[in-house]
């Protein structure tokens, strides 16, 4: 065991060696070449920048822009990747109810979860910033951030744990349940509202990012705009709705829009809690589901990745075209 | 005035609920994995620190230990030390018919006694014949009891000792892999002149956002032919340190570039005009400055890498060699799916190492996630 570490340091200190060696030589070489003239000047500050991207730039297009496009081409095709198919894939989806009822999950999870992590994250940012041991309480919801998403499904499933009616129950939400005299339940099979504890998970470890980000807004927005309103005789509600909310609305949408891609990407916590079953799946799982099913299906699940992808396409030609903007400023 | 009071007292309840929701479930978990097995099957975790009545069935000595008082046969001993004995009997239909400190007359024409401390006394006027000891159920108050025997008993014989040693495995080199080819490619993005940056600088951006799911598929079966060209398997330590790499540097890029662009830009400039090269300017200026920027990206990216599933289920097999740790949890979650004691000290195993980090270096997180998201999303 302990050889295996050491195995895995070994590693770091080598392809660390290895990229040092190459941006070393590399550089040493053409600053070389640059001051004996071999190389003009221009051509010099030319190729060095490719020189300092070029790892980086290398495996971006292996690992991410070549396999898009992979994709894109393989949902044209059958399970093999071998026959051409045409739109049958996206035919198939369209008109399979697993994957229908999927998409009808997906986007409860996309209004439900980022709307209640922002407005959470928005609610508990607020209260911090009026009580003394705010900071503590930050730090305590910002920490299932660390959590994995399946340590966080571990943790509630024991909360949703359910037990017949006739003996103690060691799940805390059944015996709260019961507590109030009402029946325990099997939460996690409990359609359609199974779904509902779910995205609690996410929502759960979202909140703490919402939380950091907004409490940061809320801190930047001027106090003379406060005291103004306040002098003008507005409520607290007042002046958080009329003159912080629009001050931090671009924030609120940049933490809205991050969760939102989260939750398109959302696997483990449904691959953990049912695998999709009692009908719970999502896209992300779905796509994994369709990976190994029956041996694999590369068509299919190329589609679903698709899918995924068309719906982050948005986000990301707005990250494209605000980056490209300020860039050319 | 009286208002602010009310409005402040609200405050603080509804921010103290809130905070009860985050953190008690955790709790729970914590609490339940350094309980008793068999108390943390019986009843919920909040009453971990009452004792809880338990039945039990026990045996009194066997015929080897009775002794002769005058005409009668005798055993004593006691059933049980440290607790009380609320009720008892001698048949399991009715383990709860007598009080303790009373006598049975039992059908072999026997006199049992039990008192509360858990001694008990047998006499007859005939040798007790058989080895083993009498049946005798037992009421009890037990104590609560706390142990690590959990932990120790998933940390051998439940493989997760490995899967902690594993996911390490993973998770470092996959940390600092990234870290020196992201930081040379975001100075170059900040500091270079050359054309087509901007477009670079978007579509790496742009690039933080492409699902993973639309990688999988095309790298898995490059993995499949590259292991097949060399008879290896196409799962192992290095490729997933490669993907891993990969998948990070976009958010690496950004979040470093982000800091170097934001450096005093005449520091740079009067260091080029006293000769020192790009090189040298990073090397002994850049890399030295952006610490905190890196120490940032390093703690995102080894929570991500440490609490992935998805990429470890692709790329690692499940062997004991090399199942991580969520991967062993999500296994354990189906297969033993009634063993909370097993669950829990597993996911408690599992969160120990992020949440030290998480804690001891928060800041730098804080600080990371800002930079991160505030321009980007």
């Amino acid at each position: 065991m302990i050889a295996q570490v050491l195995w895995a340091l070994m590693a770091v200190v080598l392809s660390i060696g290895a990229c040092w060696l190459y941006f070393a030589g590399s550089n040493i070489l053409i600053d070389t070449w640059a001051r004996q003239r071999v190389l003009s000047q221009r051509r010099h500050s030319q190729v060095q920048p490719w020189l300092f991207l070029f790892p980086a730039l290398f495996l971006l297009a292996l690992f991410l822009v070549y396999p898009v496009i992979k994709t894109f081409y393989l949902s044209f095709f059958d399970g093999n990747g071998e026959t051409f198919r045409g739109w049958d894939n996206y035919l198939w989806a369209l008109s399979d109810p697993q994957f229908l009822s999927t998409i009808k999950n997906n986007l409860a999870w996309l209004i439900i979860v980022p709307a209640l992590s922002t407005g959470f994250g928005l609610l508990i940012a607020a209260l911090a910033d009026r009580v003394w041991w705010g900071a503590l309480a930050k730090s305590l919801i910002f920490m299932p951030m660390a959590i994995s998403f399946v340590g966080a499904s571990v943790i509630w499933k024991f909360v949703y744990h359910y037990r017949g009616p006739d003996v103690e129950q060691i799940g805390g939400l059944n015996a709260l349940v019961m507590a109030f005299g009402l029946e325990p339940q099997a939460w996690i099979t409990l359609q359609p509202w199974n779904n509902l504890f779910l995205m609690a998970i996410l929502v759960w470890v979202q909140t703490g990012f919402a939380m950091v980000i907004l409490g940061a807004a809320l801190r930047g927005v001027p106090t003379d705009t406060l005291e103004a309103a306040r002098i003008d005789g507005a409520n607290p509600i007042q002046v958080f709705f009329r003159i912080v909310l629009p001050q931090i609305k671009t924030t609120i949408i940049v933490v809205w829009t991050t969760i939102t891609i989260v939750v398109l990407k959302v696997f483990d916590i449904v691959q953990a809690m049912t695998n999709g079953l009692w009908d719970t799946q999502v896209l992300a799982n779905l796509m994994y589901d369709w990976m190994f099913r029956g041996g694999g299906d590369e068509g299919r699940s190329s589609v679903i990745a698709v899918f995924i992808m068309i719906a982050v396409l948005p986000v990301m030609i707005y990250n494209y075209r605000r980056m490209r903007a300020e860039e050319n400023l | 005035m009286k208002r602010f009071r009310i409005g402040s007292l609200l405050a603080n309840l509804a921010l103290l609920a809130l905070v009860l929701i985050w953190t008690l479930p955790t709790f729970g978990l914590l609490v339940s994995s350094v309980r008793d097995k068999d108390q943390l099957a019986e009843s919920g975790w909040w009453t971990a620190l009452s004792s809880s009545e338990v039945v039990e069935q026990l045996r009194t000595a066997g015929r080897d230990q009775q002794l002769q008082e005058g005409d009668e046969y005798v055993l004593r001993g006691a059933l049980l030390s440290g607790t009380e004995i609320l009720r008892w009997g001698s048949n399991s239909r009715a383990p709860e018919a007598n009080q303790p400190n009373t006598s049975e007359v039992l059908r072999s024409g026997a006199t049992l006694t039990v008192f509360a401390d858990g001694r008990y006394e047998w006499r007859h006027s005939e040798p007790y014949a058989r080895s083993r000891g009498l049946r005798v159920f037992v009421v009890a108050q037990m104590p609560p009891k706390f142990t690590f025997d959990n932990y120790i008993e998933v940390l051998t014989s439940e493989g997760v000792a490995q899967a902690f040693i594993n996911t390490f495995t993973v998770t470092i080199p996959a940390t600092f892999i990234p870290i020196m080819i992201a930081a040379f490619a975001a100075y170059a993005l900040s500091w270079m002149r050359f054309r087509g940056r901007a477009t670079l600088v978007a579509m790496i951006l742009a690039l933080m956002v492409v699902p993973l799911q639309m990688s999988l598929i095309p790298l898995l079966q490059l993995y499949n032919s590259i292991g097949g060209w060399f008879g290896v398997s196409a799962k192992s330590y290095p490729g997933i340190w490669l993907a891993h790499t990969a998948f990070g540097l976009p958010l690496a890029i950004y979040l470093l570039r982000n800091y170097i662009a934001s450096l005093p830009g005449d520091l740079i400039e009067s260091a080029r005009i006293d000769g020192a090269t790009h090189f040298q300017i990073f090397v002994k200026m850049i890399l030295p400055l952006s610490i905190p920027a890196l120490a940032s990206f390093a703690i995102f990216q080894f929570l991500w890498v440490w609490n992935d599933l998805l990429v470890a289920l692709v790329f690692l097999g499940k062997s004991p060699e090399e199942i991580v740790l969520t991967s062993k949890l999500r296994e354990l979650l189906g297969s033993r799916g009634d063993n909370w004691e097993i669950l829990t000290a597993s996911a408690f195993v599992s969160i120990v190492v992020p949440l030290t980090v998480f804690f001891s270096l928060q800041r730098y997180f804080v600080r990371g996630l800002l930079a991160g998201s505030v321009k980007g999303g």
